[in-house]
């Protein structure tokens, strides 16, 4: 298994929903070769820094496939914390 | 004195280098320099990150300087519009706490939390390391954080614990805390007062605090008695909150300028005239925009070999916010103050000063001066109106075309700051 090197700052395209109160809720990640990971639960959203790649925002912690992650709304554009795998 | 306030004053350590370094996590624990662009002849430290500033790097000096008292400083470009988010998201932490909240610059401010403490819990100092605390996690920068009953000591105390310090002066610790600083960490004490009061025998705030009154007015005039009763902590300026609909420019307006620092040492008297255009054209443009025009028309300069600056104002005839007529005031009051043969011009700037709101009645005359005054400022009107619809480039001066150094200038985007003063 290959080891996580460090992590990049890399905005990401995101299907989210925006409620009459103006509440964002982010439902799915679209990575940039398509694939699309579905958001199974917001656990948490509050304004916050990435200590990991920099930048703020409003930071959703999320789950995906049973795992949870981050995801940084730095209106208008959207980010995640990207592993970045070295090459062996 | 009226002890009861409760007055936060909140300051982003090294606030640039800082907003650099959280959007950039290479540059963490790093000596970084954020500084000018020096092919422009703007190479100077804007801000230096702590690990830098231990290395002897100092805000305003020259980036040469910089480099040689710190070889590996990382210099980094400003960007100016990261720095105003990031101030904005700041205030909107202060928001949450207090309606009073006054900005001193984009990195400071002070916090009124008098009347709604006790919606926080009640212990002001909690407050204070609250505050300090959200904008640590919420935008990964530390703040110093002074409290006290007054701006001026709340400010002593943020200034005086750095980085990420809290300190809270109190009518019972003033003394101790406060009266034994050398007297040029008081607010409005800067280097050259500082030299008047050591000449007395005044080095400390508590040595001025208890300055006669005929003496402190000998040295600085009214001045001295305003400095005095910061000394005393008797400093009881409200916070004044910003009117949030016009954001930064909600104070009352007492002079527009605009200067440069030229691409080239100014040579001639036809080159000073094309600078002098291109910034009372833009000074004149916020003139217009404000509704104000101006009586005093005001131009300095500044030496390229010496670095001396002089400044000279003269009163207009009329008010005016004209272009042509500022311009031409302050285009011969610079040449009139300067003898090229002898002397070059390295930064040049204009102002336009003793305001007055503009579009008041007009006596016209019988020699048609009003009237062709007032065709002037039809045609500046409808200049403005194609700069707003087209940007500032879409209409220009043939003079600043001669020049492919000044035509890349935008000086009214990009020459704008907002002054803050504190008796503003």
């Amino acid at each position: 298994m290959r080891q996580v090197a460090t992590r990049e700052k890399r905005y990401v395209e995101v299907v989210s929903r925006t409620d009459p109160d103006g509440n964002v809720t982010p439902l799915a990640v679209v990575w940039a070769d398509g694939v699309r990971y579905d958001i199974d639960r917001v656990l948490d959203s509050r304004q916050a820094c990435s200590l990991k790649t920099g930048g703020t925002g409003m930071r959703y912690t999320i789950r995906v496939g049973g795992k949870s992650t981050y995801l940084f709304y730095e209106g208008p554009r959207w980010f995640v914390e990207a592993k970045v795998v070295p090459m062996p | 004195m009226d002890t009861s306030r409760v007055i936060v004053h909140s300051d982003m350590n090294a606030f640039y280098a800082s907003v650099e370094q959280a959007e950039r996590p290479d540059l963490r624990g790093l000596p970084v320099v954020v500084g000018g662009n020096e092919d422009t002849r703007h190479g100077i430290v804007l801000t230096a990150s702590y690990e830098a500033k231990r290395r002897g790097v100092k805000t305003g000096t020259a980036l040469w300087e910089a480099r040689r008292a710190c070889p590996d400083a990382v210099v980094v470009p400003p960007r100016f519009e990261l720095y105003r988010r990031y101030s904005h998201l700041a205030r909107r932490i202060y928001y949450d706490y207090t309606d009073l909240v006054e900005p001193f610059g984009p990195d400071e401010a002070w916090l009124d939390i008098t009347n709604s403490v006790h919606l926080s819990g009640g212990d002001p100092e909690l407050v204070a390391q609250e505050i300090s605390e959200r904008v640590r996690t919420e935008l990964g920068l530390s703040v110093s954080v002074g409290l006290s009953w007054n701006k001026i000591f709340a400010k002593f105390g943020s200034d005086h614990d750095k980085p990420d310090g809290f300190m809270c002066v109190t009518p019972e610790n003033c003394m101790r805390l406060v009266w034994g600083a050398p007297v040029s960490d008081l607010l409005y004490v800067g280097p050259a007062t500082a030299r008047k009061l050591a000449r007395v025998g005044i080095l400390t705030i508590g040595q001025l605090a208890q300055a006669p009154d005929e003496l402190v007015r000998g040295m600085l005039g009214k001045m001295g008695i305003v400095v005095r009763s910061f000394a005393r902590g008797l400093d009881e300026s409200p916070v004044c909150p910003l009117d949030l609909a016009s954001v930064d420019v909600g104070r009352e307006v007492k002079s527009v300028g605009n200067g440069i620092t030229c691409p080239f040492d100014v040579e001639d008297a036809v080159t000073a005239r094309q600078v002098v255009w291109l910034m009372g054209e833009s000074v004149a443009q916020r003139l217009r925009a404000l509704g104000l025009a101006a009586t005093c028309v005001g131009v300095s300069g500044r030496d390229a070999e010496s670095l001396l600056g002089r400044s000279r104002q003269r009163r207009l005839f009329r008010p005016t916010n004209i272009t042509s007529e500022l311009c031409a005031g302050a285009a011969d009051l610079l040449c009139a103050d300067w003898d090229f043969r002898h002397e070059k011009i390295r930064a040049i700037g204009v102002r336009a000063s003793c305001l007055v709101p503009a579009g008041g009645p007009v006596q016209l005359d019988l020699d048609g001066v009003e009237a062709a005054r007032l065709r002037m400022a039809s045609l500046d009107q409808a200049v403005d109106g194609l700069r707003l619809r087209y940007g500032n480039h879409a209409v220009r001066r043939l003079s600043e075309l001669a020049s492919p150094a000044l035509a890349s200038l935008d000086p009214e985007r990009d020459h704008f700051t907002h002054p803050v003063s504190y008796f503003a």
